[in-house]
């Protein structure tokens, strides 16, 4: 839990590290996008923000000296609470690919943009349209 | 049977891999099979439908995984409706377009169809999953299939396009974001598990910020107001195929995903008490309801205005999700099968616009409109009245449900902007209307020389599907008890 | 009076599709105006005999009632043929037929255009209106009321002027805004009882709300009929229309659209809200006083008019508010003359119209200032103005007469010293403006119109018609219909009286 009440600010800030700094992600990513005045700076932001999702989930799922839920004895892995949560890694792996396919069509477009309009800026994009 | 929920959008991944594996010189082929699996998919769901209403909820575990480890699909008589309703307009859509592909986008029959069969299986992906990240994978399937289809139109539209795409991904990623806040807490992704633990745990920041994500996330997708900024550029530069298949069945379909979310899903004093989510819902309903009319009058492209018009009538389900009751449930839903067939049939009726007389363009539309495409005009003129929501059309009953639902809270809010809805759709229609029909063209007699031969009624495969919609609307607004007591009942939630 | 009893039949639904069925019939034979005006007639005659057939039940207590289909859960699309509902519909259907025989000679000596349209639309019209005097609940009753709009449309801007189109948005704009509050109190009143159905004495007495909910859903829905009964402040679309072609304005702007306003306001005082409930919040105390407003504003600027339609038409906004005035006194006379005066004033005011239109069709001439010296040219027709204007006024013997007198009984019996004055007021105010008229036809000598004859005989024939209808109306009010005698069972019925003999 990321906000309880007997938390103090140093354990909010201290304890959740990771989350800040996915949340600083976050926003570099949505400023990137609503911001930037180029359109592939906001492919870029857009791209950021992903990640930074996808880090998120993986956050969520680590454990100080856990390891793959594999049963293995040789490897000493057969203690089940050491298992980390293999759902989210398996997760992100679908939501990468998705990422991937959205950039793809993303920069596909802006080719067809910069073709049409000899341009990806967006201001200059906005008097060639009219 | 058993096997209908995944045979439902299966047939259309199915049709959008072999469209790729046509000879390429014969250019009605891709046509001719996106019509065949949107009629297999359309027999599907409305068997379907059927078993549902007769026997009950299918549910489907892929691959035979139990439920809360496994992916499951499921058809209730809510996801077995929309599967309907997606498929029906899909069908008539589709047979409609074979001229309107040739005519707007000449050579593109073979990526056009595979983006629209993507589309389609990924809307109706989205309907039948009862999982909630196979929902996200469905969501962003038909949404990148509906970046492709919103980039093939005019000069502009990859640009619309390109906006649409970033918006659409913000908007999924919030959505994937709050599911994260939820899968934390709960430790699960399937929707009827995440609906038995969520009451069972005392609600904490987590799971209301992930709430809050996803209800922005879809709303987006769904253009409710203010979030809507994607829409009419996306649905005015597209294709008209393209806008009369993404318009009715798009944003509605992420309104089925926001019911699901919300009286499915998490649990009621989630979103009433703890935060007043469904409130909130229901007065930006209100406010797009007025914005989006006012909007649509301003503007001068047929296409534009039903953009606009689009917007409010989102709203309008929006608003009857916001009431939270029986009635205002009856109103969302039988809305969304009403707004899909006169959506559909007003793109469609610009669509025939286009193709005859080479623009949509409502300033240049006069009397040899009705004289030359008397039909057309007609399947517009029923649809325009449904739209303004004068009886007995379908359009009147959606907003009596609604009407009355907030009556039954004293909400005097929407039933005043409800009520003024109607009269801002009567301006901007009847504007419209009186060009088709009274503005006579005689002042400039010479272009009626050049006009005259292009330009007769639309060919049949355009004619019908346009007529079949319109008066459709008639049998909903007459056969509209006959719905909500059979099937819309069925689909409301037992703690409503 | 016997206990009403209900049985089911389909004659309503046939009488209001007899119609319907013409307007397809009428698009396809546009090419044939014969064939085309042929059908019409038959409508015209197939809908009054339907019509007809259904009296004797009323008048012996019975109720025909049909369902054809659900509208919203536990309402119907449901027509029921109660005595106000055959009342009307016996009028407007009536009428009809005289209308489209003055419509052929009408549209035929002006060589209008677009006659498929008109002939089309006013078989729409008239279906819906009969639709709205059927209707058994106030759902149905809105969606014939939104169809008349609809259909009425197209005839006010049947001449496609720019003056026209303006009057078609204003019409349009007026009717649909009430259709809107007609719906929002609908929704109301089904929130509160579950039901919509229009019973003798109200519905609502069994609610439970404050006075002051009450009086904001009345208002709702005088406003929401109000529109099509003229009321001031929402007539101006009245005078406006009459742009249209007369027997448009003859039938629909006299008797159809205007009555079926009125129609709506006594369904709603006497069948929805009821008279006790009117009386406990002082409900009829609103209507009244719009009402009364009306009749003397309507007069006064009636007497401002040259254009002598536009007067006709400020005349028949006074006199839809003396029906009005009627329900409000809520008194049993009172309710008596408002409903017998429905059909007294369609009689008089289609005569009048009539008039105007022959008048116009044989000489172009609009205004009452150029009508000097006509009534040697056109005898017939100025004969008959004089006596529908004079029952206008309320000399007797014609019908006027008498649902006047009812009215200031009424108005006596309910101790609304007011609505007296304003009657009488408005009696003389009657006269000042039509005694002119006449004046000036009979008695100023002109010999402008020395080269004009009668109009033809497809115009005169149905005036002269309903001017003899007039009087001998006045002299047997109960004769071939018994109009009379339905304004009292339905007075009855409101009221819950047990009028011994009243009803027979």
């Amino acid at each position: 839990m990321i906000f309880q009440k007997e938390a103090t600010m140093r354990d909010l800030i201290g304890g959740h590290y990771p989350y800040w700094c996915v949340l600083l992600l976050m926003g570099i990513g949505l400023w990137g996008m609503l911001m930037k005045r180029n359109l592939v700076k906001k492919l870029i932001g857009m791209t950021i923000f992903q990640s930074a999702i996808i880090l998120f989930f993986i956050i969520s799922a680590f454990k100080y000296g856990a390891t793959v839920p594999i049963l293995d004895k040789q490897l000493g892995v057969d203690d089940p609470t050491k298992y980390i949560n293999p759902l989210p890694h398996t997760l992100m792996l679908t939501a990468i690919v998705v990422g991937v396919a959205i950039v793809g069509v993303g920069l596909a477009l802006l080719i067809l943009i910069y073709r049409r309009f000899h341009t990806v800026e967006e201001d200059v994009l906005i008097e060639r349209m009219k | 049977m058993r096997h209908l929920p995944v045979f439902i959008p299966l047939i259309f991944f199915l049709g959008a891999l072999l469209m790729a594996l046509l000879p390429r010189r014969r250019t009605s082929l891709p046509h001719t099979l996106a019509v065949a699996a949107t009629f297999g998919g359309w027999v599907f769901s409305i068997l379907g439908l059927g078993t549902v209403i007769a026997s009950g909820t299918i549910r489907y575990h892929l691959g035979g995984w139990q439920p809360p480890i496994g992916i499951e699909l499921s058809l209730d008589a809510l996801s077995a409706f929309m599967c309907a309703v997606v498929t029906t307009v899909s069908l008539l859509v589709l047979i409609h377009s074979k001229c309107v592909a040739a005519n707007e986008h000449p050579g593109k029959a073979v990526p056009f169809y595979s983006a629209t069969m993507l589309l389609i299986g990924g809307l109706l992906g989205i309907i039948v999953t009862a999982d909630l990240f196979n929902l996200y994978v469905f969501l962003e399937i038909s949404s990148l299939a509906s970046y492709a289809l919103v980039a093939i139109g005019d000069k502009r539209a990859p640009v619309s396009a390109f906006r649409y795409l970033i918006l659409g991904t913000v908007g999924a990623s919030f959505y994937l974001l709050g599911l994260g806040f939820i899968f934390i807490v709960t430790g699960s992704l399937n929707m009827a598990d995440v609906a038995s633990i969520l009451p069972q745990i005392t609600t904490t920041p987590p799971i209301l910020i992930g709430v809050i994500l996803m209800v922005i996330g879809i709303g987006v997708k769904m253009a409710l107001f203010p979030l809507h900024g994607w829409l009419p550029d996306a649905y005015t530069y597209a294709s008209s195929t393209s806008t009369a298949l993404i318009a009715p069945i798009g944003t509605k379909v992420a309104a089925y995903v926001l019911i699901r979310l919300l009286f499915f899903v998490f649990e009621k004093d989630l979103v009433t008490i703890e935060i007043p989510v469904l409130k909130t819902i229901g007065y930006l309903g209100a406010a797009g309801i007025i914005a989006g009319s006012i909007l649509a009058i301003a503007q001068h492209d047929l296409k534009r205005m039903l953009a606009y018009s689009s917007v409010a009538q989102i709203s309008y389900i929006a608003l009857g999700i916001g009431l939270g009751s029986t009635l205002g449930l009856i109103g969302a839903i039988l809305h969304v099968l009403n707004h899909a067939f006169m959506k559909a049939c007003l793109f469609l009726v610009s669509a025939n616009f286009l193709t005859k007389l080479g623009h949509a363009d409502i300033s240049r539309l006069d009397n040899s409109v009705r004289l030359k495409m008397p039909w057309t005009a007609a399947a517009f003129t029923v649809a325009a009245i449904s739209m303004i929501g004068l009886p007995p059309t379908a359009g009147f009953f959606s907003k009596w449900y609604l009407v009355i639902g907030s009556f039954e809270q004293s909400n005097w809010v929407f039933i005043t902007v409800i009520l003024v809805s109607s009269l801002l759709n009567a301006v901007y229609f009847f504007r419209v209307l009186e060009k088709i029909y009274l503005r006579s063209n005689e002042q400039k007699a010479e272009d009626k020389e050049t006009t005259a031969f292009a330009s007769s009624e639309a060919p049949a495969s355009m004619l019908y599907p346009t007529l079949i919609l319109s008066a459709g609307l008639l049998v909903l607004g007459l056969g509209n008890v006959f719905i909500v007591e059979h099937v819309i009942k069925l689909m409301i939630p037992p703690n409503l | 009076m016997e206990p009403t009893q209900t049985y089911n039949s389909l004659v309503p639904f046939w009488a209001i599709l007899a119609s319907l069925i013409a307007v397809p019939l009428i698009l396809l034979s546009s090419k044939k105006p014969n064939v085309r005006e042929f059908w019409t007639l038959i409508a015209a005659l197939v809908k009054f005999a339907l019509v007809l057939s259904l009296l004797p039940e009323v008048r012996a207590g019975k109720i025909a009632e049909c369902t054809l289909l659900e509208l919203s859960p536990q309402i119907g699309l449901s027509l029921k043929v109660d005595a106000f509902g055959i009342f009307f519909a016996l009028i407007a259907s009536g009428l009809w037929i005289l209308t489209s025989i003055y419509s052929i000679g009408y549209m035929r000596g002006h060589h209008e255009k677009k006659q498929t349209r008109y002939f089309a639309s006013f078989a729409l019209s008239l279906s819906a209106t009969i639709g709205v005097a059927f209707s058994a609940n106030l759902l149905t009753f809105i969606v014939f009321y939104e169809l008349l709009t609809l259909a009425t449309y197209p005839l006010v801007i049947h001449s496609e002027t720019k003056e026209a189109i303006r009057a078609g948005r204003q019409y349009l704009a007026y009717s649909l805004s009430a259709g809107l509050l007609l719906i929002a109190g609908a929704g109301w009143i089904y929130s509160a009882t579950g039901s919509l159905d229009f019973q003798p004495g109200g519905i609502l007495n069994s609610v439970n709300a404050t006075p002051n909910a009450f009086r904001l859903v009345f208002l709702l829905f005088v406003v929401g009929v109000g529109v099509k009964a003229g009321i001031m402040p929402f007539h101006s679309w009245l005078p406006n229309a009459m742009v249209a072609p007369t027997p448009v304005s003859a039938l629909l702007h006299a008797v159809a659209v205007v009555k079926s306003g009125v129609f709506g306001v006594i369904r709603v005082v006497g069948f929805v809200f009821g008279p006790e409930l009117m009386t406990l919040h002082h409900l009829n105390l609103i209507l009244g006083i719009f009402a009364g407003a009306t009749i003397i504003l309507a007069s006064l600027i009636a007497l401002q008019q040259d254009s002598l339609k536009r007067r006709l038409a400020y005349s028949t906004i006074g006199h839809l508010s003396y029906i009005v005035l009627g329900a409000a006194l809520l008194s049993k006379d009172g309710f008596v003359g408002g409903i017998f005066h429905i059909s007294t004033h369609a009689v008089m005011k289609i005569t009048l119209f009539f008039c105007a239109g022959a008048i116009y069709v044989n000489t172009h001439r609009q205004k009452v200032s150029e009508l000097d010296g006509i009534g040697k040219a056109m005898p017939w027709t100025m004969g008959a103005f004089a006596i529908g204007s004079l029952g206008l006024i309320g000399i007797p013997p014609i019908n006027g007469f008498f649902s006047k007198w009812y009215l200031v009984m009424g108005s006596v019996q309910s101790g609304w010293w007011i609505a007296l004055v304003v009657l009488l007021l408005s009696g003389l105010l009657n006269a000042a403006y039509f005694l002119p008229i006449l004046h000036r036809a009979f008695f100023v000598k002109s010999d402008q119109f020395a080269n004009y004859g009668e109009a033809s005989p497809w115009m005169v024939v149905p005036l002269c018609t309903t001017a003899l209808l007039a009087v001998v109306f006045g002299f047997f009010p109960n004769l071939f219909f018994g109009f009379f005698s339905l304004a009292q069972q339905i007075t009855a019925s409101v009221f819950n009286l047990n009028l011994a003999g009243g009803g027979q």
